[in-house]
């Protein structure tokens, strides 16, 4: 087969026939199984199951966002179906509200409590999350249980109303399939919304997800949030469609059971979760004769869940999807025609990086001591010393993964000594990491365009998936992996993941470079490459600060040079005479 | 003043006992990184263990608790080779859902071996309890803080004046390190799960005769022995056991003062409130993940 037979043009990639002419056979599909349910004559066992099925998959859908796109557990999904189901639950019977009204309470309600249960805990790691939504859980059900006043306790709320439209349990059927449609449609598109891929860079990692310009906290309460929403939204329709609901409907159980029905069909995916829901739904039916003994058909769960997680981490949906891909491998792409174009903001002085008496010191450790460091405009400049000199305690304070203890960091005239992470990204810093942090789940391509959508990148048009496309391809293309964008990060050498990384940050068009040792663990023909592409990127005017202890690198490449030793400042200023200074020479090479 | 006497010491019992399993939460999580959501079912099995013995089978109460512990030590294999081992190389989200589903898995087995009724099982003296001027101490309690006492002597000469203790610290802070010198890491984790399994029985053992036996239990002491390692500080021993005895006593006072239905909630609001506030805990460790 000639490679030309496999190349896809590049006009196919990034300018795709419009989304609803694409995604017309899913609306098609969807208005048929509406008028399915609309129109069938199911007996009352059969619509309840449909009516079971279709309020979890909502709920399900949630967990496929929060766990499958952001990574965040949530095991509290039962208390916020409650949520809905009990506001639609009082609000039409004790307060005779309108139906539709309750609805949105109960949407609204599920929604401010998921973000402000994401507010106290995502800060923290995921073993705290895992807790806390148990916890969460186990408060809803003691109050649903013991404010009887407000919840009617364990007798539960009959009688629950449904819209004046759907009065039928069959139109009423009809309507659940409806949003489930839409609902479905949203989520499966959402890894393509700039959300999304947010979310899926979070989940990946985090600290790059951080210097991409990506605020972690914001996006995994947005995750978060919205599976709470999705939550309170099927339990809305749930309590409409059986007109009854207690306290025994979302107890923590059932939030292992939406769990394992996420799991089971594929985390990643809301076929997966209609899969799982309908296969958990469908199979305790077939096997009634469990449910006589209590406890078992839950221990069964349970061992699946252990099963799943061992043997079959990507679920049902996604052991199909990765067979395919292994039968239908992403086709090669044509390079980028346009060259990738560096516009960095020059809105300062000639100073684009001003440091002043940056300290970083860990308990009695000054890792970084009063050190002041200055990047011209253009070129090149070079932060090296032995190791342990706090080089990359330097770099880690100046992307703000790690907090200043004293100093001041000026980059292109705003102060951002204060800012997280994604601020000063958005303030135009890019950077790579020494021990390489791609998102590894993604493709090179979406890896790069998740770099193009940095805040502030101004050469991204009005940043439609087109534009984005065509910037993270050129960027690709100019670190010489064009062809291979639509490839897993895991089919790249060590060598080519760094030049993703390059590509990554310059795709975001920064202001200042931030180079961690580049050339750490590549061999002699690499590092000439990467030699070659450091010429490049300081020929279109962007300024690189580089962080290497590859000498020749560092004298060829870099026109400045700052030595740091015991995190102080030993020598600073034009690179030849820094490597001939008596101080950097005895620091390297020992006091004769 | 009486009062507040005995609910001291009330809670202090209580909190001894969660006091106990969040030291088996602790250990596990420096071995291997992970928190186990199956501790308090541990607790639970063991409970069930002593009740089939003592009450059903009317073995003496001694030889019933022996049987438990060694119960405990099959769990504590099991549960290693079956859920933790085979996810050790991924990340901590997989295992957490594990531990999840086995936390499930036990319950629910129990649940469907021996029926939902809640069972009696009595303490280990025969004396109830002393009066001790305006305060009853009650014999159980007693029993629960000596316990407690004695094992966090023992857990503190075990880590720091025993070879297998340090060898174990060495596995829980550099597992390649430790094994390039000779440590195996599997044998070091193995000894961990079923220590910490012995903690959970030992727990659920003590605590049975003042709560019922219930499915629930474990449920019940694990989230607050979690909530006690956040308030002492994540991954800290000191911390898990003050943690611990201060819940206890937050708890009982709570449910002395405000409420009784909603005791088990109290915990679950000192929790949020310390994650708010400091979620470092009271002896301070790195919450985040690592940078």
């Amino acid at each position: 087969m000639s490679t030309s037979e496999n190349i896809q043009s590049v006009a196919d990639i990034a300018r795709p026939k419009p989304l609803l002419v694409r995604h017309a056979p899913y609306f098609i599909g969807a208005a048929v199984l509406v008028f399915l349910a609309a129109s069938m004559q199911f007996d009352g066992y059969i619509l309840n199951i449909l009516m079971q099925a279709t309020t979890f998959a909502i709920a399900v859908f949630g967990l496929s966002v929060v766990l499958g796109l952001c990574g965040q557990i949530n095991l509290s999904q039962a208390a916020f179906f409650g949520f809905g189901a009990y506001v639609v639950g009082l609000g039409t019977t004790d307060y005779q509200l309108n139906y539709w009204i309750c609805l949105f309470g109960g949407c609204v309600l599920a929604l401010a409590a998921g973000a402000l249960l994401g507010l106290s805990t995502l800060r923290l790691g995921g073993h705290y999350l895992a807790m806390v939504t148990i916890s969460f859980q186990q408060i809803v059900t003691l109050i649903m249980i013991n404010a009887i006043w407000l919840t009617k306790g364990p007798d539960g709320v009959p009688k629950i109303g449904r819209p004046a439209l759907f009065s039928s349990s069959q139109s009423y059927l009809a309507f659940c399939v409806a949003v489930l449609a839409i609902v479905g449609y949203i989520v499966w598109h959402m890894p393509n919304t700039r959300l999304g891929r947010a979310m899926r860079a979070v989940r990946d990692n985090e600290l790059a997800a951080g210097v991409n310009g990506i605020d972690v906290f914001r996006t995994k309460i947005y995750a978060f949030a919205i599976c709470a929403l999705l939550g309170g939204l099927g339990g809305g329709l749930f309590a409409g469609g059986f007109a009854y609901v207690s306290p025994d409907q979302f107890s923590f159980a059932e939030s292992i059971v939406f769990l394992t029905m996420s799991l089971l069909g594929g985390v990643a995916s809301p076929i997966g979760s209609a899969i799982g829901t309908g296969l958990l739904i469908l199979i305790p039916e077939w096997l009634r004769f469990l449910k006589s003994v209590p406890g078992l058909y839950l221990a069964i769960y349970g061992l699946s869940v252990i099963l799943i997680i061992r043997f079959m981490p990507d679920g049902i949906w996604g052991f199909v999807t990765a067979a395919y891909d292994r039968m239908w491998p992403p086709k090669k792409v044509a390079p980028s025609a346009a060259a990738l174009v560096l516009k960095p903001a020059a809105t300062g002085g000639a100073t684009v990086l001003d440091v002043t008496d940056l300290s970083k010191h860990f308990g009695g450790l000054k890792a970084v001591d009063g050190v002041d460091i200055a990047v011209h405009r253009g070129g090149v400049h070079a932060l090296i010393g032995p190791n342990g000199s706090g080089k990359t305690t330097t770099l880690n304070v100046l992307s703000g993964l790690y907090e200043a203890t004293a100093g001041k960091v000026v980059l292109d005239g705003t102060d951002v000594t204060a800012m997280p992470p994604h601020l000063r990204a958005a303030a135009g810093l890019g950077r790579t990491f020494q021990n390489i942090r791609l998102f590894r789940s993604m493709t090179a391509l979406e890896n790069v365009i998740i770099g193009a959508e940095r805040p502030g990148n101004t050469l991204i048009g009005k940043g439609d998936h087109a534009a984005l496309t065509e910037r993270a391809l050129a960027a690709l293309t100019f670190v010489g992996l064009g062809p291979r964008a639509n490839e897993l990060i895991s089919s790249f050498s060590y060598g080519h993941q760094r030049l993703i990384e390059i590509a990554r940050a310059l795709a975001g068009n920064p202001t200042l470079l931030l180079l961690d040792e580049p050339a750490a663990g590549l061999n002699s023909t690499e590092k000439l490459e990467l030699h070659e592409l450091l010429k490049r990127i300081a020929a279109q005017g962007l300024t690189i600060l580089i962080i290497d202890h590859d000498m020749t690198l560092v004298s060829e490449a870099a026109q400045h040079i700052t030595v740091l030793n015991f995190g102080r400042r030993i020598a600073d200023g034009e690179s030849m005479a820094v490597l001939r200074h008596p101080d950097v020479v005895s620091a390297y090479l020992g006091t004769a | 003043m009486d009062l507040v006497l005995q609910l001291l010491f009330t809670g202090i019992g209580i909190g001894a006992v969660y006091a106990l399993v969040a030291l088996g939460f602790v250990l596990i999580f420096r071995a291997t990184n992970v928190v186990n959501f199956a501790q308090g079912e541990f607790s639970m099995v063991a409970a069930y263990i002593m009740v089939i013995c003592a009450v059903d089978l009317s073995l003496p109460y001694w030889l019933s608790f022996i049987i438990a512990l060694a119960g405990m030590v099959v769990v504590g294999v099991i549960f290693n080779l079956g859920v933790y081992y085979p996810l050790r190389h991924r990340t901590y989200l997989p295992v957490i859902i594990a531990t999840i589903g086995a936390s499930i898995l036990l319950t629910n087995s129990v649940l469907a071996l021996y029926g939902p009724q809640p069972q009696v099982l009595a303490g280990w003296f025969e004396t109830p309890g002393i009066q001790l001027g305006p305060v009853y101490l009650d014999s159980q309690y007693l029993l629960i803080i000596a316990v407690t006492l004695a094992l966090v002597a023992f857990n503190w000469w075990f880590f720091e004046h025993t070879m297998i203790g340090k060898k174990l610290q060495a596995t829980s802070q550099d597992k390649e390190m430790a094994s390039l010198l000779g440590i195996s890491v599997s044998t070091m984790i193995m000894i961990t799960f079923i220590y910490s399994a012995v903690l959970g029985g030992l727990a659920g053992i003590l605590v049975a005769p003042i709560l019922f036996v219930s499915i629930q239990m474990g449920a019940t002491i694990a989230l607050k022995a979690f909530a006690a390692t956040i308030i002492g500080g994540f991954g800290d021993v000191a911390g898990a056991v003050i943690g611990g005895l201060a819940l206890g006593i937050i708890e009982t006072f709570g449910a002395a003062y405000i409420s009784v239905p909603y005791k088990d909630g109290f915990a679950f609001l000192v929790l949020v409130l310390f994650l708010i506030f400091r979620p470092q805990g009271i002896f301070g460790e790195r919450v985040a993940e690592k940078a």
